[in-house]
């Protein structure tokens, strides 16, 4: 290949880049992926699910009795009539923090999450040390989070599967009678709903 | 709570391929993640992963093995596409669109 430096080349992808670009083409010759389609799916995960859409779901099981039931008996179904459905939110299961018990969510086989509430996982959920030491020791996991609950707080770890995808609902903060859903709803971090992390009144 | 949901555009360009396939019934989703799950165990072997750069090359080399087990391609193929992919870039002049050659 020549290679004429007055007359520089395009700049060449990374190796792995490369590989996904030629992966690509060749499905796209065979008919079996339409471009207009991957973009759309960009589209969705980058811009129009993420945790917002937990947060809302925490807030209103927080201000509405009625949802509360329905969300803790059937959480994919009361989620799915709010319009949060789709892919990795087939089956979503709500596990409830208390003064007594804090739960907190892994996927130790890959990096199973409920993406039609929180999108994709942060980085540090599918690394293999947040996946190894959270069921190992979620205590210290949760330090690191700068996390640190009482000793009569139980932790209870649970293992996300494609099966079965776990959401957090956070304990609302004391002092937060007065505020609205959407109000309620702005406290609420992705790490909270992960179990990572607590949600602290303003 | 706001980083971009992919940090590299093939990142976002091998998760959506993969769903757009499950989507349409090349394999399902449970399939992924087992298979999935088994690359990243066999990499973390070795060492610890990162949830960045480790991850997605797992990710792309679990979606390769799943194409070819299902006979939908080749390793021969896949390793030719790169080459005249990397060859239309060398080839190709700053700032004109890249094409592969005919």
């Amino acid at each position: 290949m020549p290679h004429d430096h007055d007359h520089p080349h395009t700049l060449l992808p990374s190796d792995p880049a490369l590989r996904v670009k030629a992966l690509e083409t060749l499905l796209i010759e065979k008919g079996l992926i339409d471009p207009d389609t991957l973009n759309e799916i960009i589209n969705t995960y980058e811009n129009k699910i993420g945790p917002k859409n937990g947060a809302a779901v925490v807030a209103k099981a927080w201000s509405d009795p009625d949802f509360h039931t329905a969300l803790m008996a059937d959480a994919t179904s009361a989620v799915s009539a709010l319009g949060y459905y789709g892919r990795q939110g087939e089956h979503m299961t709500v596990v409830e923090n208390t003064p007594e018990t804090h739960n907190m969510v892994v996927c130790t086989l890959c990096s199973c999450y409920p993406w039609p509430l929180l999108g994709i996982p942060p980085a540090w959920y599918k690394c293999d040390a947040y996946r190894a030491r959270a069921v190992r020791e979620p205590r210290k996991v949760l330090a690191d989070f700068g996390v640190v609950l009482p000793e009569s707080q139980a932790v209870k770890v649970w293992d996300s599967t494609a099966e079965m995808r776990y959401l957090v609902l956070p304990m609302r903060p004391v002092d937060t009678d007065g505020m609205s859903e959407s109000e309620l709803a702005k406290l609420v971090s992705r790490d909270s709903m992960i179990g990572t992390g607590l949600v602290i009144a303003p | 709570m706001d980083e971009p949901a992919f940090s590299e555009p093939w990142h976002a360009q091998a998760f959506a391929m993969t769903i757009h396939l499950s989507k349409q019934g090349v394999f399902s989703w449970p399939e992924w993640a087992e298979k999935f799950g088994a690359t990243l165990a066999a990499h973390g072997l070795s060492r610890e992963l990162d949830g960045g750069e480790d991850y997605y090359n797992a990710w792309i080399e679990t979606l390769e093995t799943v194409l070819i087990d299902a006979q939908l391609t080749e390793t021969a193929a896949i390793t030719q596409m790169i080459e005249d992919w990397r060859e239309a870039y060398l080839s190709t002049p700053h700032g004109q669109p890249v094409k592969l050659s005919a």
